[in-house]
């Protein structure tokens, strides 16, 4: 395969797994502002600084709701909006066109252009059905993988970007929480911060799944362990770096070849395993999850690398 | 009047479109244009964009589409088929002939000023032979209809014909919608166009190839305005689509870079142009390009397919002769017929064309798209004079035609069955054999009585059939 080629897949899937979570955030931003206690009005900062791009407000500045949709749903400045995401993803498809499937394809084509006709007041009133069609989007695309994509190279590529995008977003979820969200003088565990946590459950999709693991009671530690550790949930960062490893592993044999990533892989995934939650905690969740942005980031630069991207 | 290609000038139905015609009843027009919204949501779902070459414009624009087809019966089939191919060999015997000993120049038939000052001349090319002779490996012909049994070639289109995705597109479609239509089988089918095309682009594969050719789609990008057909081409023929900067030479072999390492690749289906295939050759200034694949050409290390230069054949000052290479090369009168052209830089015939203006079409030699020209008829005095004295100006860079009397072909209009003008292009493969799918991309002009066929110009394509008889 081109490594133009596997270097559009990967990054597709890095986009539209990137446009799904943004969505997902500004559901969950909305929700936190609904939720009891909601004064600081903070919420939407964290949503922002969720996505990694929190420079680009200045600082101490709030960030209403309006601010949040503009940037996040439609600003094409910021890189990693909804509609900038889709666009790249559907620039990647089109210069793969041949790798995909046609069902894969028209999941990406269909209403590409949809959000342009939107300004912010009508993003903001019409943002349920905006965000479902996101959804659905991004869905349809995996699903259409799912279920016709050639299972060879190309297919590994693409499962790779989107797991190391997912664990990238779990994991600035994780942080966002117990790092910025956190007012001094609540005590860990108070009212407020149990909505939050569960927030951030609900911006995953796992809330149901946390009571099927954990029963009723929701504690920072047990939605930290559900988040990072357990292999169940297929948001966990443990599950996607499992993916991440899986995934690379059958490059490998394919190409019958090992390169740095694939040792990185196997470490993170080692490391991961060597934690519980208390453990996280002793160390610090935010030091913990730096860290795991830090490899992340650092194997997506050896996958790179290992395939001659660029 | 026009011939009708559906109507005899009785009003009657002729033959070969009375399946057609009892489809239109049963149907309704109403219900036709109703399948003609879902036709256009087919095409736009699937992302089917696409502009003709050289006639720019928005490139991911849809070009219209018309359900009704376009019939041809077996029998006029096989005269055009004929005339197709003598054509596509003549040209490339042409091609050979202008890198070798011009001997039709020698002959005194061709004016050698016409040939060798010509930008489409590649110097770079004399006194190489490409593998199998084969320059022109996929030659679109423009065929228009004047009368019952009357063809006229239009233009021939030697380097990189676009439309053919239109073609299987249109195809496609039709037997999506209207499969009772084709379940008579008296449609030919022309689905086998990609393996024709892989087979011919591996019978022209370099001396350097062991064992199976490997055959790539080489195109500009995802920008360009037929990146969609480049990438349904390569699709189709299960082979890699890459851009310049996937490949790289090494060794006197072109290699593209794979996940696996470089790997060698033995034929190139280029969609790009001549000037941007080698900025060591050519433009130096083209980012385009992969640097020193003409020089592992010229040493039998790859194929191009066209080869460089092959766009002298397909000049406008260079298609007058056609009929005489025919006669040349080929010791064959021509089945096709050229249409009757005056050349400016001639000073009786520029003289002939300045005094009928009006009554002609003028071009520019080296336009395209219905870009530059004049339609006589249909301009103003002042519109004339303004063109006239752009040809004294530059003789040599126009021709002029007459204003034919374009068949037209029954196209969907909101409330009736309409007739409006066509042209047609058959695409013809040229390998170790000669193929030629039965069908084609006919264009048509949407607006009545205009003659502009041209995608940025308002036209739209259709379904094109050839019937087994």
């Amino acid at each position: 395969m081109l490594s133009r080629t596997a270097e559009n897949l990967f990054w597709m899937a890095r986009y539209m797994e990137r446009a799904e979570a943004t969505a997902r955030l500004l559901t969950m931003g909305q929700r936190m502002a609904i939720l009891p206690g909601a004064h600081h009005r903070d919420e939407w900062r964290s949503v922002v600084r969720a996505t990694g791009a929190l420079n680009h407000f200045p600082e101490g500045a709030q960030v209403t709701e309006s601010d949040a949709i503009a940037f996040l749903m439609l600003d094409l400045d910021n890189p990693s909006s909804i509609r900038s995401s889709l666009l790249k993803a559907r620039a990647n498809a089109k210069s793969a066109r041949t790798m995909l499937t046609q069902d894969m394809w028209e999941a990406l084509n269909e209403g590409w252009r949809k959000l342009d006709s939107y300004d912010v007041a009508e993003a903001r009133q019409q943002l349920p059905a905006l965000i479902d069609w996101v959804k659905t989007r991004v869905m349809t695309f995996r699903g259409a993988a799912h279920s016709g994509q050639l299972r060879n190279e190309g297919h590994d590529f693409l499962r790779a970007g989107s797991a190391l995008e997912r664990a990238q977003m779990t994991l600035r979820l994780l942080d966002i929480k117990y790092y910025v969200l956190l007012p001094e003088t609540e005590v860990v565990g108070g009212n407020r911060d149990h909505y939050q946590w569960t927030s951030v459950l609900y911006a995953l999709s796992g809330a149901r799944a946390f009571h099927h693991v954990y029963g009723g009671t929701y504690t920072p530690w047990q939605i930290t362990d559900f988040l990072m550790l357990n292999r169940l949930f297929p948001r966990s960062v443990a599950y996607c770096y499992d993916q991440l490893a899986y995934r690379l592993n059958r490059l490998a044999g394919w190409h019958d070849a090992r390169a740095a990533c694939h040792d990185t892989v196997r470490e993170m995934v080692a490391d991961l395993e060597k934690l519980d939650s208390g453990e996280i905690f002793r160390a610090g969740l935010h030091e913990t999850v730096q860290s795991g942005l830090m490899s992340t980031n650092r194997l997506g630069v050896e996958i790179a690398q290992a395939y001659h991207f660029g | 009047m026009p011939f009708h290609e559906m109507f005899e000038p009785d009003g009657s139905i002729r033959p070969c479109y009375a399946e057609v015609q009892n489809w239109v009843e049963r149907t309704g027009i109403a219900g036709l244009n109703r399948r003609m919204d879902e036709a256009e949501a087919i095409f736009r779902r699937i992302g089917i964009t696409f502009a003709v070459y050289g006639e720019g414009g928005d490139p991911e624009r849809l070009i219209p589409f018309d359900l009704l087809p376009r019939i041809f019966t077996g029998q006029e089939w096989r005269v055009l088929d004929k005339g197709i191919r003598q054509r596509a060999r003549a040209l490339n015997a042409f091609l050979h002939d202008v890198y070798h000993r011009g001997e039709i120049v020698k002959a005194g038939i061709m004016p050698a000023d016409i040939i060798y000052r010509n930008s489409a001349y590649l110097a770079e090319m004399a006194d190489f032979t490409p593998p199998g002779k084969v320059y022109s490996h996929i030659v679109g012909i423009d065929i228009v209809r004047t009368g019952p049994t009357r063809f006229e070639v239009l233009e021939d289109n030697c380097r990189t014909p676009s439309g053919v995705s239109y073609m299987l597109e249109n195809r496609e479609i039709m037997t999506r919608m209207f499969p009772e239509l084709f379940a008579q089988g008296v449609v030919a089918p022309v689905d086998d166009y990609p393996a024709e095309l892989l087979k011919s682009l591996k019978e022209v594969a370099p001396p350097a190839c062991k064992g199976d050719p490997v055959v790539v789609v080489l195109t500009p990008g995802s920008l360009n305005s037929a990146y969609y057909e480049h990438s349904f081409l390569a699709d189709l023929m299960g082979v890699e689509l890459v851009e310049p900067a996937d490949l790289f030479v090494d060794d006197d072999r072109v290699w593209m870079k794979t996940t696996l390492g470089p790997k060698a690749v033995d034929v190139i289906y280029r969609r790009i142009d001549d000037e941007y295939i080698d900025p060591l050759v050519f433009r130096p200034d083209s980012l385009l390009g992969v640097p020193g694949i003409f020089n592992v050409y010229r040493n039998g290390g790859v194929t191009l397919a066209s080869a460089p230069g092959s766009g002298i054949a397909d000049d406008k000052a260079v298609y007058i002769y056609v009929p005489e290479m025919i006669r040349f090369y080929l010791g064959e009168q021509p089945i096709l017929d050229n249409i009757q052209t005056w050349q400016c830089g001639k000073p009786d015939e520029c003289a002939y064309v300045l005094e009928n203006l009006h009554e002609l079409v003028a071009k520019e030699v080296h336009g395209s798209g219905g870009y530059g020209m004049l339609i006589g008829p249909k301009s103003t005095k002042d519109e004339i004079a303004a063109y006239a004295d752009r040809i004294r100006a530059n003789p040599g860079e126009f021709i002029a035609q007459p204003t034919l009397d374009l068949s037209t072909v029954p196209t969907l209009g909101p409330a009736a069955v309409v007739g409006r003008h066509a042209d047609f292009r058959p695409y013809c493969l040229v390998g170790k054999q000669i193929r030629l799918v039965p069908g084609g991309l006919t264009r048509v002009a949407l607006t009545e009585g205009s003659l502009v066929v041209n995608s940025s110009q308002g036209g739209g394509v259709k379904d094109t059939w050839v019937l087994q008889d």
